[in-house]
């Protein structure tokens, strides 16, 4: 059972081709991290897949009844996030905005969902507080929560880890991984190679070379092996945080470029 | 107080009360979204447009500006907000020129074509708001009212997704929600909230009504709900107080407004300090 399937793809901005020839099936319940260099493309990809961009060609079908707006998304926090007046409970019950349709307001099973996924999390004693006030693994949890309210089936990640202290950071993975074993198909963007050949099931690398398949494959391929050989190193380059306040600071548009601008670099 | 006895014994006082607590109401309620998505400087370029509209306005002789101005108004807060991402111009730079240029053409217009006699009076109050409320037309009064009775309609019914759109614009776009057309109700809104505050305190000092609640507010509450309240309730108990005040001491009403704003800023500066 496919729930995404991706067919010869070619992602990218107007002047700049990305990627090409992109072709890979996720299927319901598969732990899939999406690896490469910066600006290989993979927040593209990302984008592509929740249809908020459009691909240059190629063609994104969804399986088995899988619908755009129940995937649970977890975008990278932006610069207004950090200054924001929001408790926790406002934030999480607003995942089940794709639900509102033509109401108004939450409903009561809104709601109900919502409190399970806190609950779930472990985030429940968080419930009133101020979302800027929590710690950054904290928030993700909270993140996660609201992306979980928005779909029983799919949750996509966009950096889930980044910026995360050691221990937050293996929490996370841990909770990511146990939603996974609870039958939610995962698909994680990440930086941190060890820790995705670690738990995921299939990887798919992007960039000059493209590789999609299962971790074992993966680690046998030869491309899985120069990666991972120097995957220590291209971690640290990759975790400016400068960098990243960029990104999230600009729009749509500077993103394009910014990505561009690393793409030619 | 005899005197506050005298002015409220027309009934025309009292209708023009009412029009000022419900602008300040209507001008708070989006004054948080304004601020968090850095679109304050938007209010600000809209009410330069809104007085060149004026101007425009009265030059043609159009009884009733409200008419001229509310349509202008709303339509340059479309062309600002959809220029704002793609344009060759950058955002702030396209509002930079626009709210300059009406606010020249505008005085230019004036100038030329004055019918008045006391033009410089005329300009004044466009700018600094009327000094007392009782310049107000009737048909002001009436089209305020019903314009701020829509203003909190929207707002109650599309709460929810306000909330969604500033908190986190890509979650809301890959939930399925048009974010799109939310930033445009929301930019329309913020074009008729001006036009509305205008009467009240004048086009200089309108994005004051508008900002100086929801940043007190934020500075003391939590949650996205609780600043929302605390700033309607805070706007509507400034724009009193300021009322009060400017029928007292003959002050212009936009600014003593503008003044009771800016102590409250600074009283929940401190209470939010002391709380920490």
């Amino acid at each position: 059972m496919s729930e995404i399937i991706c067919r010869d793809l070619t992602l990218g901005y107007e002047n700049s081709i990305l990627v090409q020839g992109l072709s890979f099936d996720i299927h319901s319940g598969d732990y899939l991290c999406i690896v490469g260099e910066n600006g290989a493309g993979k927040s593209t990809l990302m984008k592509t897949i929740l249809h908020l961009q459009k691909p240059i060609s190629g063609d994104i079908t969804y399986g088995d009844g899988l619908v755009p707006s129940e995937i649970g998304y977890l975008p990278q926090q932006t610069v207004v996030q950090k200054d924001f007046p929001a408790s926790v409970w406002e934030v999480i019950l607003s995942g089940r905005q794709s639900r509102l349709g033509k109401r108004p307001f939450y409903s009561h099973a809104d709601k109900k969902e919502a409190m399970s996924n806190m609950e779930r999390l472990g985030i429940a004693d968080l419930k009133g507080r101020c979302y800027r006030e929590l710690s950054g693994g904290q928030q993700q949890r909270v993140l996660l929560a609201r992306a979980l309210s928005a779909t029983s089936r799919m949750i996509l990640l966009d950096e889930p880890v980044s910026g995360l202290d050691p221990m937050a950071t293996l929490e996370m993975y841990q909770i990511i991984q146990k939603l996974n074993k609870e039958g939610i198909t995962v698909v994680m963007i990440s930086h941190d190679i060890f820790s995705s050949v670690r738990y995921a099931s299939h990887i798919l690398h992007i960039g000059e070379e493209v590789f999609y398949g299962t971790v074992e494959e993966y680690a046998d391929s030869s491309i899985g092996k120069r990666y991972l050989e120097s995957g220590g190193m291209s971690e640290k380059c990759d975790h400016e945080d400068g960098d990243r306040g960029i990104e999230h600071s600009s729009e749509r548009s500077l993103q394009g470029n910014a990505e561009d601008e690393n793409g030619k670099a | 107080m005899e005197k506050l006895e005298l002015y409220f014994s027309y009934p025309f006082v009292r209708y023009a009360f009412i029009v000022g607590v419900l602008i300040a109401l209507c001008s708070s309620l989006l004054g948080v979204t304004l601020v968090l998505k850095r679109f304050s400087y938007i209010g600000d370029g809209l009410s330069h447009v809104a007085f060149g509209a004026i101007a425009i306005a009265s030059v043609l002789g159009v009884t009733d500006n409200m008419l001229l101005v509310l349509p202008a108004t709303v339509v340059c807060a479309v062309l600002l907000l959809n220029t704002g991402g793609q344009a060759k111009i950058k955002g702030d730079a396209t509002i930079a020129m626009i709210s300059v240029g009406s606010l020249a053409i505008g005085y230019l217009l004036m100038n030329v074509f004055s019918t008045s006699s006391n033009l410089s009076g005329d300009v004044c109050s466009t700018l600094f708001g009327s000094t007392s409320l009782l310049t107000l037309t009737l048909t002001d009064v009436v089209l305020s009212i019903v314009l701020s009775v829509a203003v909190v309609t929207l707002f109650i019914l599309f709460y929810n997704r306000i909330f969604a759109v500033t908190f986190d614009e890509s979650f809301a776009r890959a939930s399925g929600t048009a974010v799109n057309a939310y930033n445009l109700l929301i930019a329309v809104i913020i074009a008729v909230v001006i036009v509305l505050g205008m009467n009240l305190v004048g086009s200089l000092l309108v994005s004051a009504l508008i900002i100086f609640p929801a940043l007190s507010a934020m500075r003391m509450f939590k949650s996205f709900l609780s600043v929302t309240v605390c700033s309607a309730v805070l706007s509507v108990v400034c724009a009193t107080v300021g009322m009060l005040t400017s029928i007292i001491w003959g002050t212009p009403v936009g600014s003593t407004i503008v003044a009771v704003d800016i102590m409250a800023f600074l009283l929940f500066l401190a209470a939010g300090k002391m709380r920490r």
